[in-house]
C-alpha cells in the first residue's frame, strides 16, 4: 500500500530565519531580541514580549503536546502569533508575562532555577499540572490545538495527506490499497 | 431564469431554510408551480468555493451565531457555545452531511406502543407510519440517487471500510456493506461519481455528493417559481387577528429589515433556530410563542446517541483516503431490550483529518496519554455510532434570560442531558465497535466523546393530537393552519437512523399535502 513518507523535508515559514532543519528535543535559548535554538538552526525576533518569555511558551507547548517527532521550530510558529497579538492587546500580554512568572517562580521554588531550567519534561509537566485549570494555560493550551495542528507543514509527520480534490482524490491512490488484513 | 419576487406579494408560500427540509420542499413546490420564496440566513457558496481544509470550511460555512448550552452531556463543558455542527448557507446541512440514507424500522415509528411506558421518557408514537412514508422514501432515494437502491451499486469501500468489514466478518456480523449513500458511484442526474476525495464533511468538490445547494434548489430556480434570497435571517413570523401568519421580518445582509408578505410559511431551520423563532414570534395572541398551545415547541431535543470509536493497528490504515462515511453495520440496530436497552443502533465508519482529530480525539486533554495516540492517526479506523435517543421533555431549547444576537434577540440556550437508556446504548455501542476492531487486528481501542450534535431532532414534534405536540401528521401546525414545519425539528421520536432520508422523505409528503391545500383554498 502507498504510505505517506514522514520524513519528507518540509516547506518552512520565512519567520522563521532558518539554517537548516529544525532539531527536536532542544530547549530554545534567548538572546537579544531573538528567540533561538542552541544549534542556531531556526531563530525568531519577538517585538512585543520578552525573548525569554517566548522562550518558555514554546518549551510549555512542546511540554502541552509532546511530539518527539516534531522539531521545536514547529511549536514556534505554534506561539509566534502571540508576540503579534500583545502589541495589540495589553491583557493578552499581562497574561502571558504573569503566567511565564509565575511558572518561573514555581520552578524556583521546585528546582531552584526558571522553568527553561528544569531538565525533566516529567518535572516540567507537573509544574504545569497545578496552573492547568488557569487561563493562562488554557488560553494556550486552546490555542495549541489549531496553532499546532493545523499547521499543514506538519501533516505528513502524522501520515496525513491534507488536500486531495486537487489531486484527483484518491481514486486512482490508495484509498482501497490496505494490503495486511487478514481474511 | 430564477424569479424574484415582491415584498408585497402576499400569494408566495415562504420557506425559512434551504437544507434537506427547506431546499426540496422548495422544489417540489415550484414545479407544481406554486410560487416560493426561500429566506436562507447564510450565503451562497457554490462548489468553486469548497477547500478541502477542515478548519477553512468549518469557518465558512458553520453556524457560529451565539447559543448557550447546559444539561450533563459533555458537549456542554467542552464546546458550550457550540452545542451543534451544522451549515449556515445555502444548501444548509446537506453541504456537510455524509450521505447515508437510512430509512427508518417499522417499529421506530411506534416507539410507545413497542417499548411500552419508560420512566423519564416523554415516548409518543408518530401519527403515521412506515407504510405513509414508504412511498415517499422511494422517491426520494431515486431524488437523491441513493446506492443500494433503485439498481444503483454500492461505492466501493476505502480502507476504513475494509478493516471494518474484516472485524464484522470475525464476529459474525451479517449486515455490513459500504452503506446505502445519497453519492454517486456512477454518474446520475447530471453529477459525476465519487472521487474518494474523502472531506465529504467540508462540501463535496466534484459533486458526487447529493445537496440541495446543486440538485433541488437550481431545480426549482429552472421552474421560474422559486427565488432563493441568501443572507437573509428571519427575525419574526407575523400573524394577523384571525391567528393565521401574514409574512416574515428579515434582517438581510446589512441588517436592513424587510417584511415578505406570505400565504404560507414554512419553517426549516433546523431544530434549533426553528423552536427559537417561534418562540421569538410570541405575541399577545401566543404570548408562549407561535405553535404553542401544547407547551411542545423547544421540547424532546434528542441528538441521537452518538460516540465514536478509533481502533490502533500496528500497519497503517490511512483512513482519511475516500468517502468518509461509506461503511456500516445494521446488526445492532434491531430493539432487543434483553441488552439493557430499547431501540438500536447503527454503527457506521468515519474518519477526521488531523486537525479534527486533535480538537475531537479528547477535547481538554493534554500530555503524552494525549500525544501518544495522536501520534498514530494513520494507523487509525474509525466508527461512530448513531442510536435512538429518548425524548425528554426536559432536554429542550428555551431563549436566554438576557443574551441577545446581533440583532437583539434572545440567543437559544440547548440543554441535554442522557437519559439512562442513551447511556446504557453507548456503553454496548462502544463495547461493541471495540470488539471488532480487536477481532481485525488492533493493539489499542480509543474512545472520543459525543462531539457537537449534526442530528437535531424533535423541538416541534409531530404529534396526533394537539396537545401532545406541535404540528399534525403533515408537518403543518396544529395552531395556525397555514404554518408548517419541514425540518427534522417535526421528528416525533429519533429512530436509530441518520435523519437526512427521512427529512426529504417528508418533505415530500408535506408539498403534495401543502398543494392540495391550496387547491382547496384550505390555506
Amino acid at each position: 500500500m502507498r504510505t505517506v513518507d514522514k520524513k519528507t523535508k518540509v516547506s518552512r515559514r520565512r519567520f522563521l530565519q532558518t539554517a537548516g532543519a529544525g532539531t527536536a528535543g532542544v530547549i530554545a535559548v534567548a538572546q537579544g531580541a531573538l528567540v533561538m535554538s542552541p544549534g542556531g538552526a531556526w531563530a525568531m525576533e519577538v517585538k512585543n514580549l520578552q525573548p525569554s518569555t517566548m522562550a518558555t511558551l514554546i518549551q510549555m507547548a512542546r511540554d502541552i503536546y509532546p511530539h518527539d517527532h516534531l522539531a521545536d521550530s514547529y511549536y514556534a510558529k505554534a506561539m509566534i502569533g502571540y508576540d503579534e497579538a500583545a502589541g495589540s492587546n495589553g491583557d493578552l500580554k499581562q497574561l502571558l508575562q504573569n503566567g511565564v512568572g509565575e511558572l518561573n517562580s514555581a520552578a524556583q521554588a521546585a528546582h531552584g532555577g526558571n522553568y527553561l531550567s528544569v531538565p525533566w519534561e516529567e518535572d516540567r509537566v507537573a509544574l504545569l499540572k497545578t496552573i492547568e485549570a488557569e487561563a493562562f494555560f488554557q488560553t494556550i493550551r486552546g490555542g495549541l490545538v489549531t496553532g499546532l495542528y493545523n499547521q499543514p507543514e506538519l501533516w505528513a509527520k502524522f501520515g496525513y495527506e491534507g488536500p486531495s480534490a486537487e489531486e484527483g482524490g484518491y481514486i486512482d491512490r490508495g484509498f482501497d490499497d490496505i494490503d495486511w488484513l487478514e481474511a | 431564469m430564477a424569479k424574484t419576487y415582491d415584498l408585497n406579494d402576499d400569494s408566495v408560500v415562504v420557506i425559512i431554510g434551504s437544507g434537506a427540509g427547506g431546499g426540496t420542499l422548495g422544489n417540489e413546490l415550484a414545479q407544481k408551480g406554486i410560487d416560493t420564496v426561500i429566506l436562507e440566513a447564510g450565503g451562497r457558496h457554490e462548489i468553486d468555493a469548497f477547500e478541502n481544509d477542515e478548519w477553512n470550511m468549518f469557518s465558512k460555512i458553520s453556524w457560529l451565531d451565539p447559543r448557550s448550552t447546559s444539561g450533563n452531556w459533555r458537549v456542554a463543558k467542552d464546546f458550550a457555545g457550540l452545542p451543534a455542527w451544522i451549515v449556515k448557507a445555502v444548501g444548509g446541512s446537506t453541504v456537510h452531511w455524509a450521505g447515508a440514507s437510512l430509512r427508518f424500522q417499522a417499529h421506530e415509528f411506534k416507539v410507545r406502543s413497542t417499548y411500552g411506558e419508560i420512566a423519564g421518557a416523554n415516548l409518543l408514537d408518530w401519527p403515521i407510519g412506515l407504510d405513509d412514508l414508504a412511498p415517499y422514501y422511494a422517491k426520494a432515494e431515486d431524488k437523491m440517487g441513493v446506492t443500494r437502491t433503485n439498481g444503483i451499486e454500492g461505492l466501493p469501500g476505502n480502507n476504513n471500510y475494509k478493516v471494518m468489514k474484516a472485524g464484522a466478518d470475525r464476529l459474525g456480523y451479517k449486515q455490513c456493506h459500504t452503506g446505502r449513500m445519497a453519492i454517486n458511484s456512477a454518474p446520475r442526474d447530471d453529477r459525476g461519481p465519487c472521487q474518494q476525495i474523502g472531506f465529504c464533511f467540508q462540501g463535496c468538490k466534484s459533486g458526487a455528493k447529493w445537496s440541495t445547494l446543486y440538485t433541488e434548489i437550481p431545480k426549482g430556480e429552472e421552474t421560474g417559481k422559486l427565488e432563493v434570497r441568501p443572507n437573509s435571517q428571519v427575525l419574526k413570523i407575523e400573524h394577523n387577528a384571525e391567528g393565521k401568519v401574514t409574512g416574515v421580518l428579515y434582517a438581510d445582509a446589512e441588517g436592513n429589515q424587510h417584511l415578505q408578505r406570505a400565504r404560507v410559511v414554512a419553517v426549516a431551520g433546523n431544530s434549533i433556530e426553528s423552536p427559537r423563532l417561534l418562540l421569538n414570534s410570541a405575541s399577545a395572541m401566543f404570548p408562549d410563542g407561535l405553535a404553542n398551545s401544547s407547551g411542545q415547541v423547544g421540547r424532546n431535543y434528542m441528538r441521537h446517541m452518538t460516540g465514536s470509536v478509533y481502533g490502533i493497528f500496528d500497519k497503517p490504515v490511512n483512513m482519511y483516503r475516500g468517502t468518509t462515511m461509506a461503511g456500516i453495520i445494521s446488526d445492532e440496530a434491531r430493539n432487543d431490550p434483553s441488552r439493557g436497552f430499547v431501540g438500536g443502533y447503527e454503527m457506521e465508519t468515519l474518519s477526521l483529518g488531523l486537525p479534527f482529530m486533535a480538537a475531537f480525539l479528547n477535547p481538554g486533554a493534554w500530555g503524552r496519554s494525549f500525544t501518544s495516540a495522536l501520534d498514530a492517526y494513520d494507523h487509525m479506523a474509525g466508527m461512530w455510532l448513531v442510536g435512538e435517543d429518548m425524548p425528554q421533555e426536559s432536554n429542550r431549547i428555551t431563549l436566554h434570560a438576557n443574551e441577545k444576537d446581533q440583532y437583539g434577540l434572545p440567543i437559544p440556550v440547548v440543554t441535554k442531558s442522557d437519559h439512562p437508556m442513551d447511556a446504557a446504548m453507548r456503553k454496548h455501542g462502544v463495547a461493541a465497535t471495540a470488539k471488532c476492531y480487536e477481532a481485525a487486528g488492533a493493539t489499542d481501542v480509543i474512545e472520543l466523546p459525543p462531539y457537537p450534535a449534526s442530528h437535531n431532532m424533535g423541538t416541534n414534534r409531530m404529534s396526533a393530537k394537539a396537545r401532545d405536540g406541535v404540528v399534525n401528521k403533515w408537518g403543518q401546525s396544529h395552531d395556525i393552519p397555514n404554518l408548517f414545519v419541514s425540518d427534522g425539528s417535526q421528528f416525533t421520536t429519533s429512530g436509530g437512523q441518520n435523519p437526512t432520508l427521512t427529512i426529504v422523505a417528508l418533505a415530500l409528503r408535506q408539498a403534495e399535502q401543502i398543494g392540495r391545500l391550496l387547491n382547496e383554498r384550505a390555506i
